[in-house]
């Protein structure tokens, strides 16, 4: 065990956590900041051989590896609230408890991740997922790629596609023609992001266009795509769908923050219905870089005491929560999506269970009990946030602990006194 | 460019520095990590830590190949279903 204290406490090293932890460290105040990935950025400033840092995220990097008193643990994993202001962790040394004063939660989101025909298939991944693995080395030389799904996030794969060798044979946006078009009338209102658009604009981006079904036996081979009015098929080896972002909210669920939208709940401070507890970034409504380092840096602020610091990045924050609002508007999900998956479409990638054997149920207990849906290594990260899109069904609350781990760490659990039952 | 020397499924290979084991896997011709309930192949999925398909044994531990770098003589092993 390797215990571990300080009085600022930040979980997620993503421009959220930086900014978060560059703007509490000027009160003087330890800060650690835990991480799970092995490099700091998060998943929009993931380093890694293949990774070209903007010129932003090196200098958040720089300056926090500048700081002593801020402390990265990489690779590291929060297994449980395991006391009054402590939670246990775990990584490749070992484990160990991190008591803190303040916490703040950048936790950040992950993709939406819709069942298919085929979804299962080697060969296909996430939108954002593929990124991530093009930037920790993965290949794609003379490899066919389709990109499928909502939002900005698939131009910004398609750039890293073309760069790692990849040919994008289809861009397929399911928004349509005229969400699209008035999401660019209106874009003047944040130029930087009308650069950034010109830069990553695709040839072979097309809206109103969808996945239907990826093919193959062992692995990808073609992938079938309503593309407006017509049906085509497609070869490729790689298919990367990403259906829109969602705000990674089990830990807070645990600690019992209040959620709302779907995302953690936070005050004009960025605190949680809970005292001492912040949050800021994805994990409290997704919205992108530019609002998670205002969210970050109030969020840094406020729970080291610097107020006016805080206040005087609220407009801030409000100009890219406009953006984000605009953006949410336009990539709205054609409801056609939630019929994509047919009975025998598996739901649960840990424990196989298809689409079919969980439609009769009424919500998670029955699934659960009746088919182990939602029981197997993720914990239902993937298939619970599928079906609360697809079958309305709130996420179950989290349980100890959130992430696999080894029995060296489990032992570590401080035993709960049982609740009362009435 | 540095190379750093490890084994997959017994096989020796060489392998850029600072590449995930996901990365190593898809450079040695098959991506898939571990093998489904119902026996079917798998590969890495999400890329960032959170659907678990990826977990694959490393020196005799599971980890997340699309989590963990790459390091000289680290013996990679596909998962069964576990």
């Amino acid at each position: 065990m390797n215990n571990v204290r300080c009085e600022v406490l930040i979980i997620g090293a993503g421009p959220a956590g930086m900014a978060a932890a560059l703007a509490a460290s000027e009160s003087q105040k330890h800060i650690v900041m835990l991480d799970d990935n092995p490099r700091p950025g998060g998943q929009i400033w993931r380093d890694g051989p293949a990774a070209v840092l903007p010129t932003l995220a090196q200098f958040y990097r720089q300056a926090i590896t500048a700081l002593d008193n801020v402390t990265l643990l990489s690779g590291t994993k929060v297994v449980a609230q395991s006391g009054p202001q402590q939670l246990l962790y775990e990584n490749d040394k070992g484990c160990g408890t991190i008591d803190y004063q303040r916490l703040i939660l950048c936790c950040g989101a992950r993709e939406l991740l819709l069942p298919f025909p085929g979804w299962t298939l080697p060969g296909v991944t996430g939108a954002g997922g593929l990124q991530a693995q093009i930037k920790n080395g993965l290949s794609l030389q003379g490899e066919r790629v389709v990109i499928a799904g909502s939002g900005p996030l698939l131009l910004a794969v398609a750039d890293s596609v073309t760069q790692a060798g990849g040919k994008v044979t289809l861009l397929a946006e399911q928004a349509s023609v005229t969400s699209l078009a008035r999401f660019a009338s209106g874009l003047w209102h944040w130029p930087e992001k009308v650069r950034q658009s010109l830069r990553l604009m695709n040839r072979h981006y097309r809206a109103n266009s969808y996945v239907l079904e990826a093919q193959g036996q062992q692995r990808l081979t073609a992938v079938r795509v309503q593309q407006g009015g017509k049906v085509r098929t497609i070869d490729c080896s790689r298919l990367a769908c990403g259906f829109g972002l969602v705000a990674n909210i089990e830990l807070a669920m645990l600690m019992g923050c209040r959620i709302e939208n779907a995302a953690i709940a936070v005050d004009d401070m960025q605190q949680t219905s809970i005292t001492n507890l912040y949050a800021a970034g994805e994990c409290t409504g997704v919205g992108g870089s530019e609002l998670a380092l205002a969210e970050g840096a109030i969020a840094g602020y406020a729970a080291s005491g610097n107020i006016a610091s805080a206040r005087a990045l609220l407009e801030k924050r409000s100009k890219w929560q406009r953006f984000a609002a605009a953006v949410s508007q336009t990539f709205v999900l054609n409801p056609r999506l939630k019929t994509l998956g047919t009975a025998d479409t598996f739901l649960c990638r840990c424990e196989d269970v298809s689409l079919g054997q969980i439609s009769r149920h009424k919500g998670w207990t029955a699934a659960k009990l009746n088919s182990r849906c939602g029981m197997g290594a993720c914990q239902g990260k993937i298939c619970a946030t599928a079906a609360r899109y697809l079958l309305d069904w709130p996420l179950p609350q989290p349980r100890v602990p959130l992430t696999p781990v080894r029995l060296e760490t489990l032992v570590n659990l401080t035993p709960q006194p049982p609740k009362d039952i009435n | 460019m540095k190379l750093i020397s490890l084994t997959i499924a017994g096989l020796p290979c060489q392998v850029q520095e600072g590449i995930t084991v996901a990365a190593a896997l898809s450079a040695s011709g098959q991506d898939h990590c571990r093998i489904s309930v119902s026996q079917q192949p798998r590969a890495a999925f999400c890329g960032m830590g959170v659907c678990q398909e990826c977990r694959v044994i490393i020196d005799g531990i599971q980890r997340l190949a699309c989590q963990t770098l790459c390091q000289g003589g680290m013996k990679i092993e596909r998962s069964g279903n576990k």
